[in-house]
C-alpha cells in the first residue's frame, strides 16, 4: 500500500496559509448552551495531520480544505474529500488513512465516516476510495506495526 | 499759408470765450470750405472739426442742426475730405443738444455713403465712436431704426483687422445684444462678422504703443459670443470644430468659450449638441497629455452638467440631465474596475467634474459609482490598487463636502456609511504607508460631512477609531479640542431622541471624548463636557444609573491618561474630585425628596454609581505629588468629619452634611480618595477618623457600607506608620471585632473587618497579622461564619482593585503571598484533618484559594507535602475547590511525573469521574489532567489506557465544542502511548 519512500514524488509543493485557532465566542464559553460539530471543528480534527513526506501539515499542502468537508451532526455523518498534490501520488492511500484514523480517535462513534478522494483528482481514485471505504481492510492495515508507525507520526501533535 | 495748428490755436480760445460765434467761424471759413480743390476744402472742414471738437459743448441747438445737414452733406465729398467730415461728426455726436432725429440721420447718412472698410485705421475708429456715442446717449432714437441699425453696423466693421478697433467693435456689438436692440433677421450675420476672428491669433509686435494683448481680444470676443443663446445653434458647432482641431490654443479658447456659455444657456440650446460636445471632451481627457487642457475640459464638463442641472423642464420635453449623466458614466464606469489601467484616473476626473455640478449630478453619478467604487475595493488586494480606488472615494467625499447639505433621506452616502467607514479603516489598518495616508484624508473629509461624523467617530470596529483619535489627540490638539470635542459636546447635549440607538450613541460620544483626552489642553475642554453630561443625567430620570457609570467610566479613562503629566493631573483632581463629592453630597441631602433613593436626583448614591466613582477618584488622586495631595486632604478629611463643604463649588446645601451619621453610602468616596494618597502624606484627624470607620464598619447594617467602612480603615491601617498609636488602634479594632464576632446582628460585618485588616497587616508583614490569621483560620469551623471565612481567602490573596495595591501607595512585601502560604497552609491542613465532616470543605476551600493564587513553579516544590490533601479535594463536590485542585495537580503532572505515578490509580479514576461533572471548566480542567497523565512513564500508564480511552469517548460527544476539543487531545495521546511511531 506505501509507496517507495526513498525519493519525493512531489518536491517542491505549493504552501497554503494555515487558518489559526478558532476563536472562541461568548456562546462557546456559556455553560448551557449546546454547540454542534460543525464543518470547522471536523476540520480542526484534520487539518493539523501531518504530511508523511514533507515536514507540513495537510492544510498547508491544500490537501484537505475546509469546503471538503461536511458534516450532519444530527443524523451523524461526516464525508471529508482529500486532494493528492498530484494525480500520481503514492502516498494518497496512506493520507486517507490517517485522516479516517484521526476521526476514528476523535469523532464519537455515533458517527459514519466516508473518507474519499475529491473526484477526478487521482489517477487510481476508485481504488484508493475502495480500500478506505472497507472497515476489514482499514483493520488490517492498522495491525500492520509498520503501517500504523506511519500513521501515528502523521497523527502526532508537533509542538 | 499758415498751419492748422497755428489757426486752430488762435481760433479756439476765440470760439471758447464767445467772442466769436461758430456761424462767424464758419462765414470766415467759407471760401475754404467751399473751395473746389479737394485739398483746400478739406483743411478748412479740418480746421472747423477741430474747433468744434473742442467746444461741441457751446454749441446751440440750431447751430448744432446746421452744421449736422452741412456735415452730412459733406459725406459724398472728396475722399480726401471724408476723414475731417467723420471728426466733426464725431464732435456733434458729443453734443447734448443734438435735436431728436439726428443721430439717425447722421448714423443713416454714414451707413449709406461711407465705405468704412477703405478708411485708413483711425478714421474706422471714428465711426465706432460716433456709433459708441449715439449709443450711449440715443438709445431710443436708434432703437427705432429697428434691424437697420444691426445691419448697417455689420457693414461698418465687417473685415475689420484693427485690434485697436476690433475692441471698440466688439464692445459695441456687446452693448447691441445687452441693450436688447433688435438684431432682426441678421443674428446669423452679427455672429458671423464677430466670430470670423475666433480663435483670436494675434500676436502683439514688439514696442507696441498700443499695449493691446491677445488676452485682452480674446476676453473680449469671448464677451461677445458668450452674450446671447441666440448664438448657440452657430457658436456651438464651432466650438466642435475648433476643439476638434490640432492647435493647443484653439482647443483651449473653445473650451473657455464653453465654460464661459454655459453660464446662460439652457437645456434647449445645448440639447442638439451634447453628444458630440460629451465625445469630444471624452476625446481630450481620455488622449490629452496636456494637463491644461484637461483642467479645462473638465471645468466645461462641470458647467455643462451644472448648466443641465439649472435648467426648468417643462412638462413635454425629456430630462437631458439624465441622458447626458447615463452616457457619462456609461463611457466611463467600466474604466474604474480596471486601476492600474491608464483611463482609471481621466474617468473619475470626468465622473467628479459631472458629479460636482449640482447636487443632482452628484446623487446621479454617486448612486452607481460609490457602491462600484467600494465593491472594487474589496475586490482588489493590492494595496497600491487599493489606494487608486479610495483616492477615488476621496475625491467623491470631497465633492459632497463642497456641495454642503444633502438632504439626509436622498444622500447616496448615508446609505452606503457603514461600507464607506469600513474601507477607510480598513485602509488605515493597511501596511502599505501610502494607503494609509489616503486613509487618514479620507477619514478628514468624513469627518466633516454631517451625515457621516458620527458613523466615522463610532464605526462598528470603533475600539480601533478611539485608539487612533487617542493617539492623533496629542499632536494635534487644537484641532481635536476645536472641532471634535463641541461636536461630542452638542451630540451629548441634544441628547437627541429621534436616534433609534440613542443610547449606544451617548455612551459611543462618552467613550470618544474620554478616548481624545490624552493631552491637556483637550482634558480641559472634555473634563467639564463630561461633568456637566453627569450632572445633566442625574438631574433626568430613567436609566439615570447606568449613565452615570458610564460618565464615570469615561472620567476614569481620562484620569488615568492624565496621571503621567503632573499639571494635568492637578486640573484633573481640582476639577473633577470637588465635583464629585458636591454632586455626591448634594444627593445625599435629605428631606428633599423624601428617603427613597431611586428618586430623580438620588440615582447618584446607587451603590453602582458610588462603586463607579470610586477609581475615578482614585486614579485622580494616586500620582498627586505630595504637596498638592496635602493641600487637597486638608480639605476633603474636614468634609468628611466636620460637615465642612466650603471648598465644594456650589456649597450652599439646604441643610448640613454628616457622612457619619445620615449620609454614610459617601464613605466611598472618603475611601476611594483616603486610600489613594501617597504613603507620605499626613492625614489630618487620622485617628478620630480612623475610630469612624471603625465604629461604621462594625454597626452598619447595609453591607455596602459596613464593607467599604472597613477597606477604608484597612488602607489607612496598612499605610499608617508603625508605633504606639497604630499599636493602640489595632487593638481597639480587634476588641470590637472580638466583640461582634462573639455574638449579635453584626457578625458578618466583623468577619469582613477582620478579613480587610488582616489583608492590610498581611501585606505589610505587621507582627499581628498571624493573630489575626488564626481568628480567620478559627472561623474556618464556624457552620455559619465558615464558608464566607473560606471565601474570605481568596480576598486575602488576591489583588484587590481598589484599595490595598501598590497602584494606591499600598505596603505591599513582595512575597508575602510565600510567606503567608508557608505560615498557614500547615494550619489549614491540620484544621482539616481535625475538623468535623460538615465543615472540612471550608478548609479545603480555603487552601484552594490559597493555592491558586501562588505562582506555579513555587507550588511545584511545595505540593509534594499537599498532596493526600489534594487527592482527597478530587473527591470534595465544591466546584472551585475542584478547579483549583486540577489546576494545582496539573503542573505536577508534568513536572513530578515520578511522585505523582505512586497515585496513578487515584488520579486515573477521579479525573475521569471528573470529566462528566456539570460544569465546563471543571471537565475541561479534568481532561487537561488526563492529558497531562500521558507524561507519566508509559509502563505505570499501559495498564489503564484501554479504560481511559474508552471512558473519553464519552466526553467526545461532549455538549461544549471546548469539552470536546480537550477531550480530542486527550484521547489522541492516551492512542499513541506504547504504540510505534509516537
Amino acid at each position: 500500500m506505501v509507496g517507495g519512500r526513498s525519493a519525493l514524488e512531489n518536491a517542491n509543493p505549493l504552501i497554503y496559509r494555515r487558518s489559526g485557532e478558532r476563536p472562541v465566542t461568548a456562546r462557546e464559553e456559556d455553560d448551557e448552551l449546546p454547540d454542534a460539530i460543525d464543518d470547522r471543528e471536523i476540520f480542526d480534527l484534520i487539518r493539523s495531520i501531518n504530511d508523511p513526506e514533507h515536514p507540513l501539515t495537510l492544510e498547508e499542502l491544500n490537501v484537505v480544505e475546509q469546503v471538503r468537508v461536511k458534516v450532519n451532526d444530527a443524523e451523524s455523518t461526516v464525508s471529508v474529500e482529500f486532494t493528492p498534490t498530484i494525480p500520481h501520488c503514492s502516498m494518497a492511500t496512506l493520507i486517507g488513512l490517517s485522516i479516517k484514523v484521526k476521526l476514528l480517535r476523535s469523532l464519537p462513534d455515533r458517527f459514519k465516516l466516508d473518507v474519499h478522494i475529491t473526484p477526478g483528482t487521482h489517477a487510481s481514485e476508485h481504488a484508493v476510495n475502495k480500500q478506505l471505504a472497507d472497515k476489514e481492510r482499514v483493520a488490517a492495515a492498522l495491525e500492520n506495526s509498520h503501517l500504523l508507525e506511519v500513521v501515528n507520526q502523521c497523527l502526532t501533535a508537533r509542538s | 499759408m499758415i498751419s492748422l495748428a497755428h489757426s486752430l490755436y488762435v481760433l479756439s480760445p476765440g470760439v471758447k470765450d464767445g467772442r466769436w460765434t461758430v456761424l462767424q467761424l464758419v462765414e470766415a471759413l467759407g471760401f475754404c470750405l467751399e473751395n473746389t480743390d479737394p485739398r483746400t476744402r478739406g483743411r478748412g472742414i479740418q480746421l472747423l472739426s477741430q474747433v468744434l471738437l473742442q467746444c461741441y459743448s457751446l454749441l446751440q441747438e440750431k447751430e448744432v442742426l446746421h452744421l449736422v445737414v452741412f456735415y452730412e452733406s459733406r459725406l459724398q465729398d472728396h475722399h480726401l475730405v471724408i476723414p475731417s467730415v467723420l471728426q466733426g461728426l464725431r464732435a456733434l455726436s458729443m453734443c447734448k443738444v443734438l435735436s431728436p432725429g439726428l443721430a439717425v440721420s447722421v448714423l443713416k447718412a454714414i451707413f449709406q455713403e461711407v465705405h468704412v472698410q477703405s478708411l485708413m485705421q483711425l478714421d474706422r475708429h471714428t465711426v465706432y465712436s460716433i456709433i459708441t456715442n449715439f449709443m450711449s446717449t440715443r438709445e431710443e432714437e436708434l432703437k427705432g431704426l429697428g434691424a437697420n441699425f444691426t445691419f448697417g453696423f455689420i457693414q461698418v466693421m465687417d473685415g475689420e483687422k484693427d485690434p485697436r478697433n476690433l475692441l471698440v467693435a466688439f464692445q459695441i456689438v456687446r452693448d447691441l445684444i445687452a441693450k436688447d436692440y433688435d438684431l432682426g433677421p441678421f443674428v446669423e450675420e452679427l455672429f458671423e462678422v464677430t466670430s470670423c476672428y475666433f480663435p483670436v491669433d494675434f500676436t502683439p509686435p514688439p514696442n507696441d504703443p498700443h499695449g493691446i494683448q491677445r488676452e485682452d481680444l480674446i476676453l473680449s470676443l469671448r464677451a461677445v459670443l458668450t452674450s446671447t443663446p441666440q448664438f448657440a445653434e452657430f457658436l456651438l458647432p464651432l466650438l466642435i470644430e475648433k476643439l476638434d482641431s490640432e492647435l493647443q490654443s484653439a482647443k483651449l479658447d473653445s473650451l473657455q468659450t464653453l465654460t464661459a456659455c454655459c453660464a446662460i444657456y439652457r437645456q434647449k440650446e445645448l440639447q442638439e449638441f451634447l453628444p458630440s460636445l460629451w465625445s469630444s471632451l471624452r476625446r481630450e481627457v481620455f488622449q490629452t497629455a496636456s494637463e491644461k487642457i484637461e483642467t479645462e475640459c473638465l471645468a466645461a464638463l462641470h458647467a455643462l452638467s451644472a448648466c443641465l442641472s439649472r435648467s426648468v423642464l417643462s412638462s413635454d420635453s425629456e430630462d437631458l440631465l439624465d441622458s447626458f449623466l447615463s452616457s457619462i458614466l456609461q463611457d466611463c464606469r467600466h474604466h474604474l474596475c480596471e486601476p492600474d489601467m491608464k483611463l482609471v484616473w481621466p474617468s473619475a476626473k470626468l465622473l467628479q467634474a459631472a458629479a460636482g455640478a449640482s447636487l443632482r449630478t452628484y446623487h446621479c453619478i454617486t448612486r452607481s459609482i460609490l457602491p462600484l467604487l467600494l465593491e472594487q475595493y474589496t475586490k482588489h488586494t493590492q494595496s497600491s490598487q487599493r489606494r487608486t480606488i479610495l483616492e477615488m472615494l476621496l475625491g467623491f467625499l470631497e465633492l459632497q463636502q463642497k456641495l454642503g447639505h444633502v438632504e439626509e433621506d436622498e444622500s447616496t452616502l448615508l446609505s452606503l456609511q457603514a461600507p464607506v467607514c469600513s474601507v477607510v479603516f480598513s485602509a488605515l489598518l493597511d501596511p502599505s504607508v501610502q494607503l494609509q495616508l489616503v486613509g487618514i484624508k479620507a477619514l478628514t473629509v468624513l469627518g466633516s460631512l454631517p451625515c457621516m461624523a458620527f458613523c466615522t467617530l463610532f464605526p462598528p470596529d470603533s475600539e480601533a477609531a478611539m485608539e487612533a483619535a487617542g493617539s492623533l489627540a496629542p499632536i494635534y490638539p487644537k484641532v481635536f479640542s476645536g472641532r471634535m470635542v463641541p461636536r461630542l459636546e452638542e451630540e451629548l447635549l441634544s441628547g437627541r431622541e429621534s436616534y433609534h440607538n440613542h443610547h449606544s450613541l451617548q455612551q459611543r460620544c462618552l467613550q470618544a471624548l474620554a478616548a481624545v483626552s490624552t493631552h491637556t489642553s483637550i482634558v480641559r475642554e472634555t473634563v467639564p463636557v463630561l461633568l456637566q453630561h453627569l450632572q445633566k443625567v442625574q438631574k433626568g430620570n430613567g436609566a439615570a444609573a447606568r449613565n452615570m457609570v458610564a460618565v464615570c467610566q469615561s472620567l476614569h479613562r481620562v484620569a488615568l491618561q492624565c496621571q503621567q503629566d503632573a499639571e494635568g493631573c492637578w486640573y484633573f483632581h481640582q476639577t473633577v474630585v470637588p465635583c464629585l463629592l458636591a454632586m455626591a453630597v448634594e444627593a445625599a441631602m435629605p428631606g428633599k425628596c423624601g428617603s427613597t433613593h431611586t428618586l430623580p436626583g438620588k440615582a447618584l448614591l446607587e451603590e453602582e454609581v458610588l462603586a463607579a466613582m470610586i477609581p475615578v477618584i482614585s486614579a485622580a488622586t494616586t500620582h498627586l505629588s505630595p504637596e498638592l495631595a496635602a493641600q487637597s486632604v486638608s480639605h476633603v478629611v474636614p468634609l468628611f468629619l466636620d460637615g465642612e463643604v466650603s471648598f465644594l463649588p456650589q456649597n450652599s446645601f439646604p441643610s448640613s452634611f454628616h457622612p457619619f451619621g445620615a449620609q454614610r453610602r459617601l464613605v466611598a468616596l472618603l475611601m476611594a480618595f483616603v486610600c489613594s494618597l501617597p504613603r507620605d502624606v499626613a492625614i489630618p484627624q487620622q485617628e478620630w477618623l480612623l475610630r469612624e470607620l471603625l465604629a461604621l464598619s462594625c454597626s452598619c447594617n447595609c453591607p455596602f457600607t459596613a464593607t467599604t467602612a472597613a477597606k477604608c480603615f484597612a488602607g489607612l491601617v496598612n499605610k499608617h506608620p508603625a508605633g504606639q498609636q497604630l499599636d493602640e488602634i489595632l487593638q481597639l479594632a480587634v476588641n470590637r471585632m472580638e466583640a461582634s464576632l462573639a455574638e449579635g446582628p453584626h457578625r458578618m460585618q466583623a468577619l469582613t473587618l477582620l478579613l480587610w485588616v488582616t489583608k492590610a497587616l498581611v501585606l505589610r508583614y505587621h507582627p499581628l497579622s498571624s493573630c489575626l490569621t488564626d481568628k480567620l483560620l478559627g472561623l474556618l469551623g464556624d457552620t455559619e461564619l465558615g464558608p464566607a471565612a473560606a471565601e474570605g481567602f481568596s480576598l486575602l490573596m488576591a489583588e484587590s482593585p481598589d484599595v490595598l495595591n501598590k497602584g494606591c501607595h499600598a505596603d505591599v512585601r513582595i512575597m508575602f503571598r510565600q510567606r503567608f502560604f508557608t505560615d498557614n497552609v500547615p494550619k489549614l491542613v491540620q484544621g482539616f484533618h481535625g475538623a468535623g465532616p460538615d465543615v472540612k470543605a471550608n478548609y479545603l476551600k480555603g487552601l484552594s484559594h490559597v493555592l491558586n493564587h501562588l505562582p506555579k513553579p513555587v507550588l511545584v516544590t511545595e505540593l509534594p507535602t499537599l498532596l493526600s490533601l489534594l487527592l482527597e479535594a478530587l473527591s470534595c463536590s465544591d466546584r472551585v475547590v475542584q478547579l483549583s485542585t486540577l489546576s494545582c495537580l496539573h503542573p505536577l503532572l508534568l513536572e513530578a511525573p515520578q511522585i505523582m505515578s505512586l497515585h496513578v490509580d487515584t488520579l486515573v479514576t477521579k479525573f475521569l469521574n471528573l470529566t462528566s461533572s456539570p460544569t465546563m471548566a471543571v471537565r475541561i480542567a479534568a481532561l487537561r489532567c488526563a492529558h497531562a497523565l500521558t507524561s507519566l512513564p508509559t509502563t505505570v500508564l499501559l495498564p489503564y489506557k484501554g479504560r481511559v480511552i474508552r471512558a473519553l469517548a464519552k466526553p467526545l460527544d461532549d455538549k461544549k465544542r471546548l469539552v470536546r476539543k480537550e477531550a480530542v487531545a486527550a484521547r489522541g495521546e492516551w492512542f499513541l502511548l506504547g504504540s510505534p511511531g509516537r
